[in-house]
């Protein structure tokens, strides 16, 4: 029985953590449909709500009021960012928008640290995790950390919420037709600089969430958290089929469950019970997929990345030509 | 016809004796700062050439390159480290590595340097081999998040073969080779690669491909081999500045070869304008400069952190008002200097 209760759990760390990415990669993928921009910033925006939040915790503020004033100043972020740097690039070469949204990153990052500085904190803060978020919840014998359910049910509430906007609004519908085809969309009057900027507000909002979700999972947070999860999102924005939000969400619980396999068959030898495989299998097991493997799960994501990029360059999604890649 | 080859050369003797007495002032005046600077200076030099030669001339922008950089610097550390502290340090290496130790001398010259700057490069020229005939294949921005990945390859791989790199914990006491000479002699050749490379048939390929992929194709010309060569060529550089960089710092670990550097050379390369040599070295000199000069703003102020802001926003702002950098495609006509009519004699 004992391995169909860790079968269960490993099911809901995939599908929670999973959500964190989906979260992620769909601001990217919104951004990327339309301008063709891979935003790196994206992971500084969540860098910037973690702090948003901590700080309003730190002043005894209620959670519901907190979580509101992390999502409205993340937003806020990220319609400046919109307005003052990317706009001004706009219809620059691929690599010269991808560099720029690497220098906004390392003005979020600075900024941040200044500002920590000049609040007399350390870089590394450990996070004021609200009470709501700790602990463990049981069903029957199986326990889950509170925090993976919170994280599955608000991913997937908001990521309905999301595809309700995107195919029920006019201004889903604008932002549809903007990724399609921007200029198309231009010439039939759609306000392109209002659907920009609203992607970027949706997805600011989504990264601001992701970023409390992180903040209490890492349990400290500093200026240079983002850069990895935004790299995971990236992945899973490709591995779903990049610049679709559909895409984001699929690649985002593909990639939770790719890691999550990774975390959880390396060392698989150990945690079998007796006889449940032959003894020869087991030993096989031990000696090949040690536990040990697991830090090099960071590594195997990447190849999976690259070897997305090479065979199915339009992701597990995508219909598009090739070209777009080569 | 010998006279026109005389003066040609004659601009760029010209200035690599200039750049000498300028090291050999530099090197008796004993002022230790300024010495690690120039080090420095010719340590990214390096890394800015020859990222030019292949983000620059092929167009193929790669964002893995401090990945060579590390391995060449690990490389060479470990040929290089003294028998003693490699039994200390690095206990579990292979019993092949073990008990080799380069320190063979010729006079002042410490040869077995050389050799294990060599080695080590010439390996890293084999990995950027094998990666580049899968990435190559790629372009635009996937091939540069394709290449970031592989910047976190090598830097897990780096955290676990412990047994080679220490994992986690600082590689110290790497024998302090590098000195003015070997970094400056190794920056000259690096710097004499790329300005051929780029005059050559296959540079000619290469920019001709990164044009127009598809009329580059159309007339015959193909658009791995380039690709491959310059990347090959410049992951060779690259680990060069690696190994010279880990014999001045003298104490390596992972964490020195990621993002941050990544981006660093990056913006020398953006500032001075790909595709261009002399660019190139003008963007490392500004960006090495602008950024000590706003260190020192940094520590007095006590503002930590206002210094990357200001490089980045620069950065933006030559990306917005001059996408093409300083200098662009242009070349400052070293060789032209003293010749009669100047441009006008151009090929």
């Amino acid at each position: 029985m004992t391995i169909v209760f860790y079968l269960i759990q490993q099911l809901v760390n995939a599908v929670s953590i999973g959500s964190l990415y989906a979260l992620m990669a769909v601001g990217l993928a919104m951004v990327f449909g339309i301008l063709r921009l891979i935003n790196f910033a994206h992971g500084d925006l969540m860098m910037v709500a973690a702090y948003f939040a901590a700080f309003a915790l730190f002043a005894k503020l209620p959670l519901p009021l907190a979580i509101l004033l992390m999502i409205a100043g993340t937003v806020l972020v990220g319609l400046l960012v919109e307005r003052v740097g990317y706009r001004s690039i706009r219809g620059a070469p691929d690599v010269a928008a991808l560099l720029t949204s690497f220098a906004v990153g390392q003005i979020l990052q600075n900024g941040t640290l200044l500002a920590t500085r000049l609040m007399q904190r350390p870089i590394q803060i450990a996070f004021p995790s609200p009470a709501l978020l700790n602990g463990v919840v049981a069903f029957g014998s199986i326990t889950v950390p509170r925090l993976n359910v919170v994280s599955l049910v608000t991913g997937v509430i908001l990521l309905v919420l999301l595809s309700l906007f995107v195919t029920r609004t006019d201004l889903g519908l604008s932002m549809r037709a903007a990724a399609e085809d921007l200029p198309a969309a231009q010439l039939m009057g759609i306000d392109i600089n209002r659907v920009i900027a609203t992607a970027f507000a949706i997805g600011s909002g989504l990264a601001a969430v992701a970023g409390l979700l992180f903040a209490v999972q890492a349990g400290q947070i500093n200026p240079y958290m983002g850069f990895t999860p935004v790299l995971k999102a990236f992945i899973a924005a490709v591995i779903g089929g990049f610049g679709s939000i559909a895409g984001a969400v699929v690649g985002g619980y593909a990639l939770g469950a790719l890691e999550v396999l990774l975390t959880a068959i390396p060392g698989i030898g150990d945690i079998l019970p007796p006889g449940m495989v032959s003894p020869g299998v087991q030993a096989f097991l031990k000696q090949w997929l040690p536990g040990s493997l697991t830090s090099y799960r960071d590594a195997f994501v990447f190849v999976v990345l690259i070897l997305t990029l090479l065979f199915r360059p339009n992701g597990i999604l995508g219909q598009r030509g090739r070209e777009e890649m080569q | 016809m010998k006279t026109a080859t005389l003066r040609r050369a004659a601009g760029p003797l010209a200035a690599m004796v200039a750049l000498s007495v300028g090291l050999a002032l530099l090197q008796f005046s004993g002022l230790a700062f300024w010495q690690g600077l120039v080090v420095n200076l010719g340590i990214f030099l390096i890394l800015v050439l020859s990222l030019n030669l292949s983000n620059g001339f092929t167009g193929v922008f790669s964002l893995g390159h401090i990945g060579f950089m590390a391995l060449g610097a690990y490389g060479a550390a470990i040929l290089t480290l003294p028998l003693r502290e490699k039994q200390e340090y690095l206990p579990n290496l292979p019993r092949w590595l073990a008990g080799v130790h380069f320190d063979f001398r010729l006079g002042p010259f410490s040869l077995g340097f050389l050799a294990a700057t060599l080695i080590a490069a010439l390996l890293v020229a084999l990995v950027a081999l094998v990666v580049g005939l899968v990435l190559m294949r790629l372009s635009g921005h996937f091939v540069a998040v394709a290449t970031l990945g592989f910047l976190v390859i090598v830097r897990v791989l780096l955290f676990n073969a412990d047994s080679f790199t220490r994992g986690s914990r600082t590689f110290s006491n790497v024998t302090p080779y590098t000195n003015l000479w070997w970094v400056w002699a190794w920056a000259l050749v690096t710097l004499y690669v790329v300005w051929r490379l780029k005059r050559s048939p296959f540079g000619r390929a290469m920019l001709a491909q990164r044009e127009d992929r598809w009329a580059a194709q159309s007339v015959g010309i193909a658009v791995m081999p380039p690709r491959l060569l310059a990347f090959v060529v410049s992951a060779f550089f690259t680990a060069v500045a690696g190994s010279l960089y880990a014999h001045f710092i003298t104490s390596i670990s992972p964490t020195a070869f990621y993002f941050d550097l990544t981006f660093k050379v990056i913006t020398m390369l953006v500032v001075g304008g790909m595709g261009s040599v002399s660019g190139s070295v003008i963007g490392t000199v500004l960006v090495i400069a602008l950024a000590e000069g706003l260190r020192r703003v940094e520590d007095v102020t006590l503002l930590y952190g206002i210094s990357q802001i200001i490089l980045a926003v620069i950065f933006i702002l030559i990306i917005i008002f001059r996408r093409e950098g300083l200098l662009g495609q242009r070349e400052i006509p070293l060789d032209r200097l003293f010749v009669k009519g100047g441009e006008a004699k151009a090929e």
